[in-house]
């Protein structure tokens, strides 16, 4: 089974995403944004950086991707979509998850570890943690400050402290069904130990195991 | 045409920039200023004759792109 990880350009993770998922045991491959068929693919990831350099709002030019559509047909059909950082501005640029991003509540750049913990479980991103289990991740974001006046997103993982005045401390978000999940700090870069934590394999395991044949 | 789009952060949804700005104007001794709110203005050059016929397409372009539904309200004016 089969990751598409999702290159818009002025992307900066994509190389971290796949290295992290096939130590994993995954299979990832690069997928520029102007493709415009999936097929084949059982789960997207779109990875952080600065699509299209931010232009006019984080993630906006970057949902009208030809890619996005199959991002949004594999979202339709149950497959695993997460974005990370910036590709979860993409997704709520998108509709695919509730809410948007504003700058950070002190107006930082915040770039360090972060503690989170989770509060739901019932997510491709989550399934493999306890509610309550704490996770050190880094945070690299200036934009991580996510709204949602109406409410609908599920907050699965929130920040123990709170560094960027998320909503709900938000850290991770994930639409209704729990297949379409958006994170701020980043699993990918909390891996292995020479990076100073290797909690965020617990969620990208979670997310391998949701890889369904398509 | 000259259109004009004010692409304003509804009032309920922080503004931390906004606030910044503010405090900075206090410092300065600006005392006096109770609110900022760093909206946003953008200028365009529209082809079309009639001038309500441009404000609705620009209209649907804010819908489509230019506001965030979530965050921001717009108004549109076409110079005729």
């Amino acid at each position: 089974m089969k990751t598409a990880v999702v290159v818009f350009p002025g992307v900066n993770c994509e190389h971290d995403v796949v290295h992290a998922l096939e130590a994993l045991g995954g299979e990832a491959d690069l997928v520029w944004h102007r493709d415009t068929d999936l097929a084949g693919f059982d789960g997207a990831i779109l990875p952080g950086g600065f699509a299209h350099g931010d232009a006019l709002r984080t993630g906006a030019i970057a949902r009208l991707s030809p890619a996005m559509k199959e991002v949004a047909r594999l979202a339709a059909a149950g497959a695993p979509v997460l974005g990370i950082c910036n590709g979860w501005q993409v997704l709520c640029e998108s509709g695919l998850i509730p809410g948007a991003h504003i700058a950070n509540r002190d107006l930082s750049f915040i770039c360090r570890f972060v503690d989170v913990e989770v509060v739901d479980t019932n997510s491709i991103l989550t399934r493999g943690t306890q509610v309550g289990q704490r996770l050190r991740i880094p945070l690299n974001s200036y934009e991580g400050n996510w709204v949602d006046p109406s409410q609908e997103g599920r907050v699965v993982i929130r920040y123990v402290d709170d560094p960027n005045g998320s909503q709900g401390r938000a850290a991770a978000v994930s639409n209704v069904s729990g297949n379409v999940v958006g994170i701020m700090p980043h699993p990918e870069r909390a891996t292995e130990e020479v990076l100073g934590s290797t909690d965020g394999q617990l969620l990208l395991e979670s997310f391998l195991l949701s890889l369904v044949p398509a | 045409m000259r259109v004009t789009v004010k692409i304003d952060r509804r009032p309920e949804i922080a503004d931390p920039e906004g606030t910044t700005v503010k405090r900075a104007l206090h410092d300065l001794g600006f005392t006096e200023t109770t609110s900022v709110r760093m909206d946003r203005v953008i200028h365009m050059d529209v082809d079309g004759e009639d001038s309500e016929e441009v404000r609705a397409r620009v209209e649907d372009m804010c819908r489509q792109l230019l506001a965030n539904p979530v965050l921001e309200d717009f108004v549109v004016e076409v110079e005729s």
